[in-house]
């Protein structure tokens, strides 16, 4: 296309300087935005409040597509279920035969396990969820994994808390406004969550790599014991999460530990739960420098 | 002579008797537009990749190179203030890339006056390439080669949405520009 005259300013002093002012606010701009990026560099929580605010203007929207998405995902479903219905319907039967019988088996061990703990006088408590709610949107064109959710500090949810699908862990609050909240997904560069394997007690990290895959790190080093297919759940380490919820299937071996695929896709959940820290003070410890000393 | 041709006194833009533009939609429709676009990609819920272009940057690029002379060279600030409140990246990345962007157009757009429309998508490309990779760079997050292999599918949908862009900037002008106020 052919260029505009306005970068011609001529012999107009008001048009001169127009464009002058232009170059120089474009300039200073660029590096308004440098420092501003530097600064959330260091401080990464420093402009929340403006991310929430600014969330929470367009929750309605969000909302709303949230509610459409797992609705059209369940209609989907409805329709793809009839695709070689007999067939499916027969190995399901069977499927649940099996699972019923391996329910009572659990009910079993489950009966046994509150009575060991009877006698060890153990308490077990049901931990009730902070807050139930959807996840109302993700930022998908960005290289970082965060989920947005719709609860926030009003129903309680507080930064570090888990979040969780039935399936199993989602992530973790980043970030909270007063009705909406930054959720750091498992696939994300940053996040680390201890795990172990579920039929035994090879513990790891699992890392998430950026490309959808979390990287299991095995602790302890030596003849690699995965298998592709090992379930990890949580560990309960390092206080955040609370032990024995799923994690991730290992779909590879590595050298040091393996890949592996989460087992709880967040585009595939309706609602996702809030759960309070498992063991504040173990988190608090955690995050404590070594230097400083804990007080009682 | 509206009996031989009922389109005879108006043009692309509507009726020229007795209607005009208004000033408030020739005004406002670009900036909008690209706002819309920053905040679009927060409504699918993405958990393994980058797979949503960033709409914003495409709008921004297609105003800038489709009409130039539209949006004044500062454009970018404010535009990438509103961007950075949506797409995940640490605050101030867009504020500094897309000032760099309007900067970096203006000064192809002094060496290179007339260009035909390839040329403006080579120009798109290779500032959609530079925005994702320092994007990749400077997330907050550590840069994996992983994280960097699971952009190309973002950046080769992005290169191929620039005409599709372009299209809907052109169709946006046209709505701009309409004769919609009645005198």
């Amino acid at each position: 296309m052919a260029p505009t005259g306005s970068r011609r300013s001529g012999y107009s002093r008001r048009a001169q300087y127009n464009l002058f002012t232009g170059y120089v606010i474009a300039g200073a701009g660029a590096l308004v935005g440098a420092i501003l990026l530097a600064l959330s560099f260091f401080q990464p929580q420093l402009f929340g409040g403006l991310r929430g605010a600014a969330h929470e203007s367009v929750s309605p929207a969000t909302e709303t597509a949230a509610t459409v998405r797992t609705g059209s995902k369940g209609f989907w479903d409805t329709i793809t279920g009839y695709y070689r219905a007999g067939s499916k319907n027969a190995a399901l039967q069977r499927e649940m035969e099996i699972a019923r019988i391996r329910l009572a088996e659990a009910a079993a061990v489950k009966q046994e396990n509150a009575r060991l703990k009877g006698l060890l006088g153990l308490s077990d408590s049901e931990v009730k969820p902070v807050a139930v709610a959807r996840l109302v949107g993700s930022t998908s064109s960005s290289t970082r994994r965060f989920a947005y959710l719709g609860a926030g500090s009003d129903q309680g949810v507080a930064i570090g808390m888990p979040v969780r699908s039935p399936r199993g862990i989602v992530g973790r609050i980043l970030e909270t406004s007063s009705n909406s909240a930054r959720v750091l997904l498992l696939t994300d560069t940053e996040s680390v969550l201890p795990v172990r394997r579920a039929k035994d007690e090879v513990v790891a990290f699992a890392e998430g790599r950026g490309d959808g895959l979390l990287r299991i790190k095995l602790i302890n080093l030596g003849i690699n014991p995965l298998k592709p297919g090992d379930v990890f759940v949580t560990s309960g380490a390092g206080g955040y999460y609370p032990p024995g919820i799923a994690v991730a299937i290992v779909t590879e071996i590595t050298d040091d530990g393996g890949l592996a695929r989460i087992v709880s896709d967040p585009a595939a959940t309706d609602f996702v739960s809030v759960e309070p820290i498992y063991e504040p003070d173990a988190a608090i410890g955690a995050a404590t420098p070594i230097e400083r000393e804990l007080g009682d | 002579m509206e009996r031989n041709d009922p389109r005879s006194r108006s043009d692309a833009y509507g009726s020229r008797i007795n209607r005009s533009h208004s000033p408030l939609l020739a005004n406002v429709v670009p900036w909008v537009s690209i706002v819309i676009g920053s905040i679009l990609p927060i409504f699918p819920i993405a958990a393994a990749l980058p797979m949503i272009p960033p709409l914003g940057l495409l709008m921004l690029l297609g105003w800038r190179l489709v009409r130039p002379g539209l949006l004044p060279v500062w454009a970018g600030m404010p535009l990438g203030f509103v961007d950075d409140l949506y797409s995940g990246q640490p605050f101030g990345f867009a504020i500094l890339t897309w000032s760099l962007v309007m900067l970096a157009i203006e000064l192809i757009e002094t060496r290179l006056p007339w260009r035909a429309f390839w040329q403006d998508w080579f120009t798109a490309g290779i500032l959609i390439l530079a925005y994702l990779v320092t994007g990749w760079l400077f997330s907050g997050g550590q840069p994996t080669i992983h994280s960097l292999v699971a952009l190309v599918p973002q950046l080769v949908i992005t290169i191929l949405l620039f005409p599709v862009a372009a299209r809907l900037v052109a169709t946006l002008d046209r709505l701009r520009l309409h004769r919609w106020r009645a005198v």
